[in-house]
């Protein structure tokens, strides 16, 4: 079918009386588009009107009006590929006609009517874009699997499990011990779950067991880990393998940087790095190799848990570490779940315990990974010592007291107890009294030092999640086995969002409970059913052919001319999502179903041969060339084009509710939303100031640790590339002022005018560029 | 999706609460192919975080993220929302409910373009609820410069003569003042209840003062305050003179584990008033801050390292002590009085600006749901997966930060499409 264009212009709004409409028409018919002007388009009538179109052919539809953020269900029509056209945000609204007037009789031809040049440069833009784009269809896969993995068959693997199986799925649990349980099967009780938390409950792996082993479409593989998970969401090949076994399935991992260096500290070449890579690898197969025997699932629950951390009397010779009678809490629980409470080093009844929540010294802070659960694990086990001793006392020393929520109801209940005595407290001294424990802790609430003698003294160590040790899941992807940013949290298998607390930044491998966060039994399992939909969630995205979170919905994605790569290999390198594995020869391999759609890999591309249905270098390329650059044979003084490329995820948002309030922008900047800063290809830049125009620069999410940007890496990455590309501009005897990034969050509505309107100034003020016109 | 159009007659899931609780049950249940309806009491959805400035740890805007999620909602053809729409009741069983919803009249139409015209010649004020009274607002209005649905709407109390004047100036016949509440039904399998929190009343905290002194205010108060759409644009500054505040008292606890008010922890109030003190920092580079607690709960790696930023501050001071008693002095100053229970010493502090960071509570425990569910003697909503059909999401099940109750609510999405599988 071939592409029928039409623009339909809507006059509402103040459009109709700050531009002259008919002028737009003329603008559309230069590409032989047909346009329509309208009062309100998006009332029922002005509906009619583009539907009747529709009907007779129309399928390519300019809409000129309101932003693509407004609207939307009005203006959405089946089949047809649907441009938006924001003339009232970035047009009308921000170039005012009180400080623009429109021409009048007075006026020569060279007057200059900025309010009306944007305008016919926007529909220029629109029109150029809908040459270039198709309309998308989904990626499908051809046989997909719906079956799910749940790596740990602890509380948390169990719990997702259930309630996948529950909605109707195929299961898979992996454990790596002989038995299901994980660290709740040596716990001897749990804390209480609900009103009125007065009494430990028996904990409910026995129960949760028993469930898993009921229900048909749950497998168990116990004695069992993840080798390598190759492919990708619906159709993961997995290799699975006893714990001690070594394989040739066994995933290769990356370099270590100091292996890519020689012993002065120089960078190996490619050639070098990739033997070396090889022989570090030595026995396992690559990456791209399919195991044959592979079982097929399409979505990945991580549930590896965590291990008590170990204390060490180097850390924490204060606290007695290293006496036999000083332990950690988890310890102290295999102990209890044993039976009754007594001293490792004689097996004598312990009777006084202290319970030591902050290593001290000077600092309130908890132990590594403790998180709220060592609060109220401390509390959980004083509760032991009284179940196993009448004349039991348990001393709890913390420094804050750390039971959120609902739980201050556990708390408040073990403060009725006066076998149970808590203090905050810094703990100066755990010393060998005798056969005893003396503990001193000073900044106490009895307003003096205190000195406690213990049987045992109990140290509140926290939970390290399974993956400081290991990647675990033990992905067979080219940017390495395991999660890609868990540094940034300690190792935990955690999110970057507040909002979406299940990113993984690998698509259809979803993590739940300790991996993620020290949780409670209770946190665990509600942390299990999120994550358990995450996985259903991609299956189902993946069987509709369909992206999943952020750019849910969108059935692009992206399309490679491999005939021109030149196996840079920076598309797999710079994904944030790892969906692609080079080859040997550093040809792309694209995974789709991984894809997040962000564009990053287009934005990396120096070959420039990926693209989107409806996005890709040509379609922003050429709306960049679309726009009209005047030069001095039109205007006396001619007005500067300066392009500014905004993420439209938060800085458009923002600069609309800036336009909302009639915010104004210099009438000289032409602005292009982009999906992420990550997919802005430096081209369009050059090209950009090849045809003349005077300026260019990137509007978006703040990045470093506490990024911001929703495709995680994209806008640090194009801070990097527009780095280099000063270096291309000095070669051009181009100002390097000439391009600029700012950061803008999505309530900088206040600051985006300033920013926007402070670099027009830097760049008129170094003159015109020197291209324009050639 | 479709927004306050005909309502359907039927859906899989109704989520209860478009904050964001409601909105992340909604999506991620929409997401995995089921119907959902959404229904929010306010005309817009966000709920409470829309109220917020930033978001502890990363200090990012909740805008951020409400942004995406009102995309995901306006491009999935699952999901239908009516806002101003309040659960009357709810019928049947587990797999079918009959749930009669009432819809106030909104007094604006679909026919919107957010133009602002009516907003221009509109006279009447209204109290701006929104920033809890410390400003009013027009009585056509938009919600917020990013709410959404982005419609205006028109308060019943506009006057007479403004009835005229808005309707005169909406060239788009978008004001229809002949709208009225209706009630109607619709059929569903399972209920998700994200009905969420509201900040417990400070005036029933006697001797923290709150009402009968300007300069004490509330956490959120604060909150609407630094936020650029707030009642001062975004300047932190004393009720009673507008002055930038040079000392201020953060109290915590206000209201929280206390028995005779809310007995549990509220859980954010901690990580809030330390977040609080960034705000004031950034604006006030001396301030000098003491922050009164009784336990600092900052639990984990990402909480604690947020802490120490703070610990860091050299004009940021922490005492352990419940404040007892507050008393206005000269110049509208305040003299917080506590017990540091360390040093066992009566601290008297005057300050500029006292925030209590009054603590939440759920939403059911004064407007109770008619349905079938189990509460807390609080009033939140117990959650009983083995019965199903029903379910809490968020703070309306327990008090939680966002991440928390993001959690919570992508697995309460799953809990209500095992009510529509079995179904």
């Amino acid at each position: 079918m071939s592409n029928k264009l039409g623009v339909y212009i809507c006059k509402g709004c103040g459009i109709g009386e700050s531009l002259d409409c008919d002028q737009l028409v003329k603008v559309a018919a230069e590409k032989r588009a047909p346009a329509v002007i309208h009062d309100c388009l998006c009332g029922a009538e002005g509906v009619e009107v583009i539907k009747k179109g529709i009907a007779e052919g129309i399928n390519f539809i300019s809409i000129v009006g309101c932003s693509k953020r407004v609207n939307f269900d009005i203006f959405q029509f089946e089949g047809c590929m649907i441009d938006r056209v924001a003339m009232r945000e970035n047009v009308v609204w921000t170039i005012s006609r009180e400080n623009y007037p429109a021409k009048t009789e007075n006026d020569d031809e060279y007057f200059i009517d900025h309010v009306q040049l944007a305008a016919d440069d926007y529909i220029r833009m629109s029109l150029a874009r809908l040459e270039k784009v198709k309309i998308p269809e989904p990626f499908k896969l051809e046989s997909i699997s719906k079956k799910i993995l749940v790596i740990g068959g602890g509380m948390t693997g169990m719990s997702s499990a259930l309630d996948a199986a529950k909605a109707g799925y195929e299961v898979t649990i992996v454990e790596k011990n002989s038995t299901l349980g994980g660290y709740a099967s040596k716990m001897r009780k749990q804390i209480p779950v609900g009103e009125p938390y007065e009494t430990l409950i028996p904990t409910m792996v026995a129960e949760t067991i028993k469930d898993v082993q009921s229900m048909k479409n749950i497998t168990v593989k116990t004695n069992t880990v993840v080798a390598r998970l190759a492919g990708q969401p619906g159709e993961f090949t997995v290799t699975l393998k006893n714990p001690s076994e070594k394989i040739e399935f066994d995933v290769p991992f990356p370099l270590p940087d100091d292996m890519k260096v020689d012993a002065n500290g120089k960078e190996y070449d490619a050639e070098k790095l990739f033997e070396i890579y090889k022989e570090y690898n030595k026995g396992k197969k690559d990456v791209l190799t399919l195991d044959p025997n592979g079982e097929l699932f399409g979505a990945v629950i991580l549930a590896a848990g965590w291990r008590p951390d170990v204390l060490t009397a180097d850390g924490f010779a204060h606290l007695g570490v290293g006496d036999a009678d000083v332990i950690t809490n988890a310890q102290f629980e295999e102990i209890a779940a044993k039976g009754k409470i007594v001293r490792p080093s004689d097996g004598k009844e312990a009777k006084n315990v202290v319970f030591i929540q902050s290593p001290g010294a000077g600092d309130d802070r908890d132990f590594n990974y403790a998180g709220s659960v060592t609060s109220m694990v401390a509390l959980k086990q004083a509760k032991y010592v009284r179940e196993d001793y009448e004349d039991g006392k348990a001393y709890v020393i913390y420094q804050h007291m750390r039971t959120p929520g609902l739980t201050e109801g556990f708390y408040k209940n073990m403060q009725q107890d006066t076998g149970v005595f808590m203090t905050k407290g810094d703990v100066t001294s755990v010393e060998k009294k005798g056969s005893q424990l003396l503990v001193s802790a000073k900044d106490t609430l009895l307003g003096e030092n205190i000195g406690i003698k213990a049987d045992l003294v109990v140290l509140a160590a926290g939970m390290v999640p399974a993956t400081v040790d290991d990647p675990v899941v033990n992905m067979a992807y080219r940017q390495g086995p395991g999660f890609r940013d868990n540094d940034i949290y300690d190792g935990y298998a955690d999110s970057n969002f507040i909002c979406f607390p299940y990113e993984t930044q690998r698509t259809g491998i979803y993590a739940a409970g300790c991996v993620r966060r020290s949780m409670t039994i209770e946190e665990s399992m509600e942390d299990a059913a999120g994550a358990a939909l995450k996985a259903i969630q991609c299956i189902d995205s993946v069987n509709r052919g369909v992206s999943v979170h952020p750019r849910s919905g969108d059935m692009t994605f992206p399309d490679f001319f491999f005939q021109r790569c030149t196996q840079c290999k920076r598309c797999t390198q710079e994904c944030p999502f790892g969906a692609l594995d080079d080859d040997e020869k550093g040809t792309p391999k694209p995974n789709p179903t991984r894809c997040r759609r962000c564009g990053t890999c287009m934005g990396a591309c120096p070959e420039r041969i990926i693209g989107f249905a409806d996005y890709n270098i040509d379609s922003i390329g050429s709306m960049v060339k679309s726009v009209w650059v005047p030069s001095e044979d039109d205007y006396y003084g001619a007005p500067m084009r300066i392009l500014c490329l905004y993420c439209e995820n938060d800085a458009m948002p923002a600069l609309e509710m800036a336009a909302m309030k009639k915010a104004q922008i210099n009438p000289q900047v032409r602005f292009i939303p982009v999906r992420c800063l990550g997919s802005v290809n430096t081209i369009w830049i050059k090209d950009a100031l090849a045809q003349g125009m005077d300026g260019v620069f990137l509007l978006g999410c703040k990045h470093g640790d506490d990024y911001q940007c929703h495709f995680v890496k994209g806008s640090e990455l194009a801070d990097v590339r527009m780095a280099k590309i000063g270096d291309a501009l000095g070669s051009l005897a181009l100002e390097l002022e000439r391009v600029g990034q700012f950061e803008v969050a999505i309530d900088d509505y206040d600051k985006v005018p300033g920013i926007i309107n402070a670099f027009v100034d830097q760049v008129v003020a170094l003159g015109p560029n020197p291209f324009k016109g050639f | 999706m479709t927004i306050d159009k005909a309502a359907p007659a039927s859906a899989s899931v109704l989520v209860v609460g478009g904050g964001i609780s409601g909105l992340t049950t909604t999506l991620e249940t929409a997401e995995a192919g089921y119907e959902v309806l959404l229904v929010e009491k306010n005309p817009y959805l966000g709920g409470r975080v829309m109220q917020l400035n930033q978001y502890f740890p990363k200090l990012c805007p909740p805008t951020c993220g409400l942004e995406i999620n009102f995309r995901r909602i306006r491009e999935n053809k699952k999901i239908k929302v009516l806002t101003m729409t309040e659960v009357e009741k709810v019928e049947g069983s587990k797999g079918n409910y009959a749930v009669t919803l009432k819809i106030s009249p909104r007094y604006v139409n679909e026919n919107c373009t957010c133009c602002g015209a009516c907003s221009d010649v509109c006279e009447t004020e209204i109290e701006n609820e929104f920033n809890f009274g410390m400003n009013r607002s027009k009585a056509a209005y938009l919600p917020a410069e990013m709410a959404y649905p982005p419609k205006f709407v028109i308060s019943p109390e506009i006057s007479s003569d403004d009835k005229k004047r808005v309707q005169d100036a909406c060239k788009y016949n978008a004001i229809d003042f002949s709208m009225e509440s209706k009630t109607i039904t619709v059929n569903v399998a399972a209920v998700v209840w994200a009905t969420g929190w509201k900040p417990y009343d400070a005036t029933k905290i006697d001797n923290l003062g709150y009402g009968r002194h300007q300069n004490i205010i509330t956490n959120m108060m604060l909150e609407r305050m630094a936020s650029l759409n707030g009642p001062t644009q975004g300047k932190i500054q004393r009720p009673s003179d507008g002055k930038a505040p040079k000392t201020i008292a953060f109290v915590q606890c206000a209201g929280s584990r206390d028995e005779n008010h809310l007995p549990y922890c509220s859980y954010i109030c901690c990580m809030a008033s330390l977040k609080h003190a960034t705000y004031v920092r950034e604006q006030y580079p001396d301030a000098e801050m003491t922050i009164y607690y009784i336990d600092l709960r900052a639990p984990g790696q990402k909480y604690e390292k947020f802490y120490k930023k703070l610990k860091d501050d050299p004009k940021v001071f922490f005492v352990k002590g419940k404040v007892a008693e507050v008393a206005e002095v000269e110049d509208g100053n305040i003299t917080v009085t506590a017990e540091n229970a360390v040093s066992g010493e009566k601290v008297r502090q005057t300050v500029d600006l006292v925030v209590l960071a009054t603590g939440m509570e759920p939403s059911a425990a004064s407007d109770k749901p008619n349905a079938d569910l189990t509460f807390t003697e609080d009033g939140f909503i117990v959650n009983d997966f083995k019965k199903g059909g029903m379910f809490a999401a968020g703070c309306a099940n327990k008090p939680a930060d966002v991440v928390s109750s993001n959690q919570n609510a992508t697995g309460m999405a799953l809990k209500a499409i095992q009510t529509v599988v079995g179904r």
